[in-house]
């Protein structure tokens, strides 16, 4: 099985927003929720670089350590993905995810959260494949059709690599190789406590 | 006339379209881009950049800026988030188990040594006296009730998914935890009320003086037989109150700002939040803990104050000897004093 994990070429990315754009449309995700979202550092000085963030899907995922329902599990291909239907939106794993990926749509008074809602890397959730419910509640699967997550699959400067991470790991280094620089790849330390070597 | 500027205003652009390639080969010239993207300068505008190590090096997290108006979502990466995990899952378990099982086995083994603090059955008068009012009971008990509900609901958060969850199961346990999450956002409201209404009601009565510095030289009844002077509430009861203030408080504010998350505060504040809640939270319930058990097992009498809100007076001048005569002279006609004929010993 692979082990998946996203990487951002932000040598690459032109902050086009166009992976957030491919990953509310896919999944239909409400109004105020972002899986996706791009990070633009040093904006408007040298040196000014931008990150496509969702989910990292870490190893030993901190959301799933801190969860106070254990709703949380990984997949074989280590997706980090979680039950909406054991979720309470307490807000804990917001608090201890390094890249500020859950999303808690606003349902009542008193801060109230619903349901946590994250990148699911385009993998759904526990209900049947190709589910009614499981669309409604995660939306699509395209891991389970064989394709890779949508906002990867569509960067059109191909900054955003997901796929298995020795796999990616190898492209961006092939990369770096060639053009003789590169920024690094963002969040890896913090979220598989390894990185790429340049 | 207003044609004449329109002609003149057409000149002057031409002239500006006109003048303007040189203007640009001119700033070529200044700062041409050499072949391998480097500028005079030294720098390499494509190589260079920011990275991880560097940002890290000047700020404890990564912050840029985003195009949506999330203001949170503008941190890249924040590290915190590993020592809150530490506080909650590898810490905040052991100190709230030893803590309220210390306080239930410390409860307990003073129960064995000193047993149930009794008032000498043949000083029971049988005649009552006041010493809660209906509104200071109905404050009292709207304060207990949502005490004792947020304290479940809130042990919930650290020992629910090991205690409950693998015992009734992750869906039943889900439903169960979302209801104690309800139940723990809704009722910190009265309580807070309640607090504050308890404040109010008796913080003049509650005010350190040197009886209570006596009080606690004594040992405060609880090791001799004998009871030292106390007035309306003696030292340890002055400590009772002042811990539900304190603590009250400090559960109110770290409450609010998680009630309205992000409101005033960033990620790392919401951090600190949870933690200082934890905490204070566990303290709370191991100090309320010896007040239900003084109150009830501990010392017989004790509870008629808060349940009818009346006390024998035996036991009254007993315990808190210079606040009856203080009731007794402000009501010499005796308004106090329920006329009822003494009970027969039990």
């Amino acid at each position: 099985m692979a082990r998946m994990k996203f990487l951002c070429d932000a040598d690459r990315c032109i902050e086009c927003n166009a992976c957030v754009t491919a990953c509310k449309n896919e999944h239909e995700v409400p109004w105020g929720i972002n899986r996706r979202r791009v990070v633009t550092l040093n904006d408007g000085k040298p040196g000014e670089r931008s990150v496509s963030m969702a989910c990292m899907h870490c190893t030993d995922a901190p959301c799933a350590a801190v969860c106070p329902v254990n709703c949380f599990y990984t997949t074989a291909d280590a997706v980090v993905l979680h039950s909406k239907d054991i979720c309470i939106g307490c807000g804990y794993c917001f608090y201890a995810c390094p890249f500020g990926a859950p999303q808690y749509p606003r349902v009542g008074n008193f801060g109230s959260r619903g349901k946590m809602d994250k990148c699911t890397y385009c993998s759904g959730g526990p209900e049947a494949d190709f589910s009614v419910a499981e669309y409604e509640k995660y939306g699509s699967n395209r891991l389970a059709e064989g394709k890779l997550p949508l906002c990867a699959e569509m960067c059109s400067t191909k900054a955003l690599l997901a796929g298995d991470g020795e796999m990616i790991a190898e492209i961006y280094k092939q990369r770096v190789v060639k053009r003789g620089y590169g920024s690094g790849a963002w969040g890896w330390k913090t979220a598989y406590r390894e990185t790429v070597a340049i | 006339m207003r044609r004449a500027v329109t002609l003149f205003s057409t000149l002057v652009l031409a002239t500006t379209l006109l003048a303007a390639p040189g203007a640009f080969d001119a700033a070529r010239a200044q700062n041409p881009i050499t072949q391998d993207g480097q500028n005079p300068m030294g720098a390499k505008p494509t190589a260079d950049s920011v990275n991880e190590e560097f940002l890290f090096k000047q700020a404890d997290k990564i912050t840029g800026r985003v195009s949506i108006p999330d203001r949170k979502s503008a941190n890249l990466i924040q590290p915190q988030g590993r020592e809150y995990r530490a506080f909650r899952e590898s810490w905040l378990p052991w100190i709230g188990a030893l803590g309220i099982l210390g306080m239930i086995a410390a409860l307990g083994g003073f129960f064995l040594w000193r047993g149930r603090i009794l008032t000498d059955d043949t000083q029971e008068s049988g005649k009552k006296i006041l010493r809660f009012n209906a509104f200071e009971r109905f404050a009292h008990w709207m304060t207990a009730t949502c005490f004792i509900i947020l304290s479940l609901s809130g042990l919930n958060y650290i020992f629910g998914k090991r205690l409950l969850m693998p015992v009734i199961g992750p869906e039943a346990f889900g439903t169960l935890a979302q209801w104690a999450k309800y139940s723990h956002v809704y009722l910190a409201w009265p309580f807070m009320l309640g607090v504050v209404i308890m404040i109010a009601v008796w913080v003049k009565d509650n005010i350190p003086n040197r009886i209570d510095w006596a009080w606690i030289k004594a040992g405060g009844g609880f090791i001799g037989k004998t009871h030292p002077h106390a007035e309306r509430f003696n030292a340890g009861q002055k400590g009772v109150f002042w811990m539900v203030a304190g603590f009250g408080a400090a559960m109110g504010v770290t409450g609010l700002m998680m009630l309205f998350p992000f409101a005033l505060l960033d990620i790392n504040g919401m951090q600190v939040m949870q933690v200082i809640h934890a905490l204070i939270g566990v303290a709370f319930i191991v100090g309320i803990l010896a007040h239900i058990y003084i109150g009830t097992l501990g010392m017989k009498g004790a509870y008629d104050a808060m349940g009818s809100g009346k006390v024998d007076l035996a036991w009254a001048r007993a315990h808190h000897d210079l606040w009856v005569e203080k009731e007794q002279a402000k009501t010499a006609s005796g308004p106090q004093l329920t006329g009822r004929h003494p009970a027969p010993a039990e």
